[in-house]
């Protein structure tokens, strides 16, 4: 039997730093009333969403992830050389061949990093912090940029009022490195495959398609099991939480889960009002606009579960850098 | 043992003053949802989740938008209550 030498990690890991990036195409509720049979008081009442943001024609996955991984990078700190993995969390890009990763660090100047793309839909951006973060401390990597980026405006219909009034474009991203202490929570993660067709997109040639209902049912019923459990398995309650950051997904979503999981201290992010739902990005992007803001302070912890497409769903408690 | 109809009653007025911030007391058998107490068709799916939880009963998507009033919903539950 061979036992073959193993790295130096660390003990724990931390996250250095966020940023993030939204299209500069601002598209309200009025805008999407001209062209599909909705309206503004309907669409903030079953979605929560005033606006949205949407990328460019020509404005790609890769170019988002390239705008949040900088920000994020120049908020960490760090440099290019610093880093020797990249990682991005999307399930939208123009073609699954090549991955945007190794674009991604191309494009920042970051030199052979490993690099790979995560897709667990909505909820692939917690999937690669958890993924990233074990990698640091089995010392498969140093400093790693994890990026959640993705242009849904490419997939959906547009005349279609279920689904073009919900999903959106943008990015963000965060630095992840080596630390003495677990400022990265461990992972409560799942799927529930026998929903596949709940969310799906049928070939090259569809569009995105959800059932709604159903969506709404298991993430209002199924979802604060695993947030309490991801908060247990860090060894704190959600009384603790001074932030929560759900998967933007519906405003009324992450009302009836932040109501069951009783966070009392905790600010409940609400990005998807200004950004709509914009999948694995909207996580990282939420909560690097709410550092930005100053709406949570440094060093409490967040509880951060994303959910979605598969249906499959992460959570882990992470320290606000 | 089967709960009376009142008991049923009470517990969708507590599940419905949580969800929807309706008062309990204005939950009463002749009122419709969408209505009278201005609840919509995602809130009846956190409803029908809630009375699952107390009730073990039940309501699938299906089922639930054929139920217009409180008492459509007391009743249903009712029926598919198992008593000892």
């Amino acid at each position: 039997m061979t036992s073959f030498q193993l790295r130096t990690g660390s003990p724990g890991t931390r996250i250095l730093a966020f940023g993030h990036y939204q299209p500069s195409n601002v598209v309200t509720n009025d805008d999407l009333a001209k062209n599909v049979e909705t309206n503004d008081a309907w669409i903030q009442s079953r979605v929560g969403i005033k606006q949205r943001r949407l990328a460019g024609p020509d404005e790609t996955v890769v170019d988002m992830a390239v705008q949040a991984g900088g920000k994020a990078l120049a908020n960490s700190g760090l440099s290019p050389a610093d880093i020797d993995l990249v990682v991005v969390a999307t399930c939208t890009q123009e073609a699954t061949i090549p991955n945007a990763s190794a674009q991604v660090a191309d494009r920042l100047g970051i030199v052979a990093p490993g690099a790979y793309d995560v897709n667990a839909a909505c909820a692939g951006f917690c999937y690669a912090l958890s993924n990233t973060s074990d990698a640091i401390r089995a010392g498969s990597a140093r400093n790693v940029l994890v990026v959640g980026s993705e242009k849904l405006s490419q997939w959906v219909d547009w005349t279609d009022r279920s689904t073009c009034i919900i999903f959106a474009d943008g990015a963000g991203a965060a630095v992840l490195g080596p630390s003495e202490e677990t400022s990265i929570g461990p992972v409560v993660w799942g799927s529930a495959g026998d929903m596949a067709d709940k969310i799906r997109v049928k070939d090259r040639n569809s569009f995105l398609f959800q059932e709604g209902q159903s969506v709404f049912r298991w993430t209002t019923s199924q979802l604060h099991a695993v947030a309490k459990e991801a908060c247990e398995r860090a060894g704190i309650t959600p009384s603790d939480l001074s932030a929560f950051v759900p998967h933007q997904a519906n405003l009324r979503i992450i009302e009836a889960i932040a109501r069951k999981l009783k966070a009392e201290n905790a600010v409940v992010a609400d990005d998807i009002v200004e950004a709509g739902n914009t999948s694995a990005a909207s996580i990282p992007l939420a909560l690097s606009r709410m550092i930005e803001r100053g709406d949570v302070p440094s060093g409490t912890p967040a509880l951060l579960i994303g959910f979605g497409a598969g249906m499959t769903y992460a959570a882990q408690v992470v320290e606000i850098p | 043992m089967a709960l009376s109809d009142q008991e049923i009653l009470s517990g969708l007025g507590d599940i419905i003053e949580e969800i929807a911030g309706v008062p309990a007391a204005d939950v009463t058998p002749e009122k419709s949802f969408v209505d009278d107490l201005d609840i919509d068709s995602l809130s009846m799916v956190e409803i029908a989740v809630a009375a699952q939880d107390q009730f073990g009963v039940e309501i699938p998507d299906d089922e639930l938008k054929n139920l217009k009033t409180v008492k459509d919903v007391v009743v249903y539950v009712q029926g598919k209550g198992v008593s000892a």
